[in-house]
């Protein structure tokens, strides 16, 4: 149901995910956000192919919310409108940085 | 002294005599349900030996007062043959009886109807002997002829034999020469009384009589010496019976309620004895031991690794190091190792669904020990254990199965008991409420209390996830709403310590959304905060606008620690008669038809307007029906609740 794919560009680590992210999906999520945040810095998770993110795929981001506030840069960008309701309506902006495009993520990232 | 008697009359007696000695033996030797062959074979001895000490005796008397008037009298002499004659008679018969028993084991139709045949032979030869024919005249011998025709085509079913094994074969060769012995002394001595030239009755006269002393001499000559021919091979039927028990003992070690540790045993004892293997083992390796559990034979572990170092390729190499793939040819799983006495090496995988679960290794102290007709029966006894465990864990899975539905049930019976079976409300509003769980259990929350007089706390939570994880959650959250609700608790103050709560005792990468409403019935007021939770309607009756309730919030456990009272917020807004509150899980906007559209925010809305109207109830079944129009018989993948709220 979902496709993820990690690539590295320079010193920044690139995540694309691509489908939807259910219960089930979800343990590949955190397989792939885990093994970037055990050897990265700067991480940016493309989500532009993201249509739908069950609440267990919203785990994954804030169970990683520890790792974000001890030095990893961590960026979401490409969120389709109703992907980022969900995640205003949790409140994951203001923990979260969350940027509309990829050049903005890359911005953050420095 | 001199007898008047027609010489009818003691031919008469003479056959009621045989007849009822016939149907004694017929009735005690056929009664007596017993096939074991020794057995009958023993009661043909003893009744030999106690008709044989009768003869012997009255031979006895006849020499002592052979010389006396006495031993000269007719009437003595002739007293002695018939006392002879019933002891020899009940000796014939009875063998007779027994060997019909023996030929008749494994009898087929032609066969039983040969034996009819020859008793009605033996019937019309005592028909014959009461018209009395002398002893060798011609009809006599032609007499003589049929009936010994029969026994020798009789005499010739042995298939007893076969099941006897080496001993019993022994034990068989010693009683049947001895009854030889005693039919060669009672022959030996009805002559010696014949030779007197006293007798007024003359057995050898008897059709029947001598043709039962043929057919009992025949089959004992026949038996004896097919039972002799027979000793040397009986060792090979032996290993093929014990074959054929041990594999009848592998397929009914499940049925019997035997454990997967006693196939093992039965597997590695069978396979040993029916190769003649000097040692063995079978190693099981298992998720719970991945190390292998070994079954020992006249081996140690440090000559097993000696082994297993010793064969480097082949076939045998990767059975043993559990690498086996394919179909095994027989002559590939013998081979050669030089590890003390032992010299020859077989070794099988025991497989299960198609993985190797175990490796069985015969090993033997000759070279070239095994040949490929050993392997075969190897290889049945492996696959009758393969059945077996498979039948084993197919067996215990679904138990275990059973098990888990039985303890879910149970989960499914005490989680609906933490939802509220009345939601006690005064007449201000009405309230309803509807949930359903994707799974046996499932992560949504509702409740409603009565705090103080005109004030209510109403909640709706939802554990991330679903199933039995967030079944648990969903437990904690109603302890926390029950001990920190209280009237001096405001929604937002509830959220941040509830957070505080939670953060202790929440899974890292759970969290829960909820929404807390204090519904004031003085004040026709809610007040409420918002964690995180979908946004909640309120239904202008005024207006027949939806006011989405919001506000800032973040769901609870997401930030575990004292910044989160940064992203909670308290809202207050007023409420009419007729204005409907309508509280949700995510489940129902985000449940999927099958073209993967979502039912979505907005068709809620459209749906509580276009049921506004009604009771409470109303509304719920309405929304529900219009829920379930869409998705079309698409099954949940998540927990979903609804509760509405009227006001009057």
């Amino acid at each position: 149901m979902v496709d993820i794919k990690t690539t590295k560009e320079n010193d920044t680590c690139r995540i694309v995910v691509v489908g939807e992210v259910d219960a089930s999906s979800s343990i590949q999520l955190d397989n792939a956000i885990k093994a970037a945040f055990e050897t990265e810095k700067k991480i940016m998770v493309d989500l532009s192919g993201l249509e739908y993110i069950s609440s267990a795929g919203l785990g994954v981001f804030v169970s990683h919310l520890e790792d974000i506030r001890s030095g990893i840069d961590l960026v979401l960008f490409g969120l389709s409108e109703s992907v980022l309701q969900v995640f205003e309506l949790l409140g994951l902006p203001q923990l979260i940085q969350i940027t509309t495009t990829e050049e903005e993520a890359l911005a953050k990232l420095g | 002294m001199k007898v008047n008697l027609a010489p009818i009359v003691p031919r008469i007696f003479f056959a009621l005599f045989i007849v009822c000695t016939f149907s004694y033996y017929r009735v005690k030797i056929i009664k007596a349900d017993s096939v074991n062959f020794i057995d009958l074979l023993w009661k043909i001895f003893m009744t030999g030996l106690v008709t044989t000490v009768g003869a012997l005796a009255i031979r006895f008397f006849d020499y002592v007062f052979a010389s006396t008037s006495l031993g000269q009298n007719p009437a003595m002499v002739n007293l002695l043959y018939h006392l002879l004659i019933g002891l020899i008679v009940v000796f014939l018969i009875s063998t007779v009886v027994v060997w019909k028993r023996l030929i008749l084991y494994q009898k087929s139709k032609t066969l039983l109807q040969l034996w009819n045949f020859f008793e009605y032979a033996l019937v019309f030869s005592l028909v014959f002997d009461l018209l009395g024919n002398e002893f060798k005249s011609e009809l006599y011998v032609y007499a003589l002829i049929f009936v010994t025709g029969f026994s020798l085509v009789l005499s010739l079913n042995l298939k007893w034999i076969a099941y006897l094994n080496f001993k019993q074969k022994l034990k068989s060769i010693l009683f049947i020469l001895l009854s030889g012995i005693y039919l060669y002394h009672f022959i030996s001595t009805l002559l010696a009384f014949k030779q007197t030239g006293l007798l007024i009755f003359d057995l050898y006269d008897n059709v029947l009589v001598v043709a039962l002393f043929i057919f009992c001499l025949l089959y004992t000559a026949i038996s004896v010496l097919v039972t002799l021919f027979n000793l040397p091979t009986s060792s090979v039927f032996e290993r093929k019976l014990q074959e054929a028990v041990d594999f009848q003992k592998l397929s009914q070690a499940i049925p019997s309620g035997q454990t997967e540790e006693q196939t093992y045993d039965i597997l590695l004892e069978s396979s040993m004895s029916a190769v003649f293997a000097d040692a063995a083992w079978l190693e099981i390796r298992t998720k719970e031991h991945p190390d292998g559990v070994f079954y020992l034979r006249e081996i140690k572990h440090s000559q097993i690794s000696d082994i297993k170092e010793q064969i480097e390729s082949g076939l045998i190499r990767d059975i043993i190091r559990f690498e086996t793939t394919a179909m095994i040819p027989s002559n590939k799983v013998i081979g050669h190792v030089k590890i003390q006495n032992m010299k020859s090496i077989m070794a099988l995988p025991v497989m299960v669904k198609g993985e190797q679960l175990g490796s069985l290794v015969l090993l033997q102290e000759v070279n070239d020990g095994f040949n490929r007709d050993l392997v075969d029966i190897v290889v049945t006894f492996v696959n009758q254990a393969s059945i077996s465990i498979e039948n084993f864990t197919l067996l215990s899975d679904a138990l275990k199965n059973e098990r888990y539905k039985v303890q879910l049930k149970i989960a499914q019976e005490v989680q609906k008991s933490l939802l509220p079976e009345h939601l006690t409300h005064n007449d201000h509003f009405g309230i309803c409420a509807f949930a359903e769980a994707a799974e046996e259990v499932g992560g949504d929350y509702y409740d409603l209390l009565e705090l103080e007089s005109d004030k209510y706390g109403l909640i709706i939570a939802d554990v991330s996830g679903k199933g039995t994880s967030a079944a648990f959650h969903m437990a904690q959250m109603k302890g926390i709403f029950h001990s920190l609700a209280l009237p001096d608790v405001r929604p937002v103050e509830f959220f941040k310590t509830a957070n505080k709560a939670l953060s202790a005792c929440l899974e890292k990468k759970s969290f829960i959304t909820a929404s807390y409403f204090w519904i004031n019935t003085l004040t026709s007021e809610i007040e409420f905060s918002r964690a995180g939770h979908v946004p909640t309607y309120l239904y202008s009756g005024a207006t027949g606008e939806v006011q989405s309730l919001e506000g800032g919030g973040m769901g609870l456990g997401i930030l575990r620690n004292q910044d989160y009272s940064k992203y909670v917020e308290s809202m207050t807004v007023p409420y009419s008669k007729g204005d409907v509150l309508l509280l949700y899980t995510d489940g129902i906007p985000e449940a999927k038809n099958q073209t993967n559209q979502q039912f979505d925010f907005e068709r809620l809305k459209k749906s509580l307007k276009k049921h506004s109207t009604g009771t409470p109830t109303q509304i719920r079944d309405g929304i529900i029906a219009e829920l379930n129009e869409f998705l079309d018989g698409v099954k949940l993948d998540d927990d979903y609740t609804l509760i509405v709220v009227k006001f009057n």
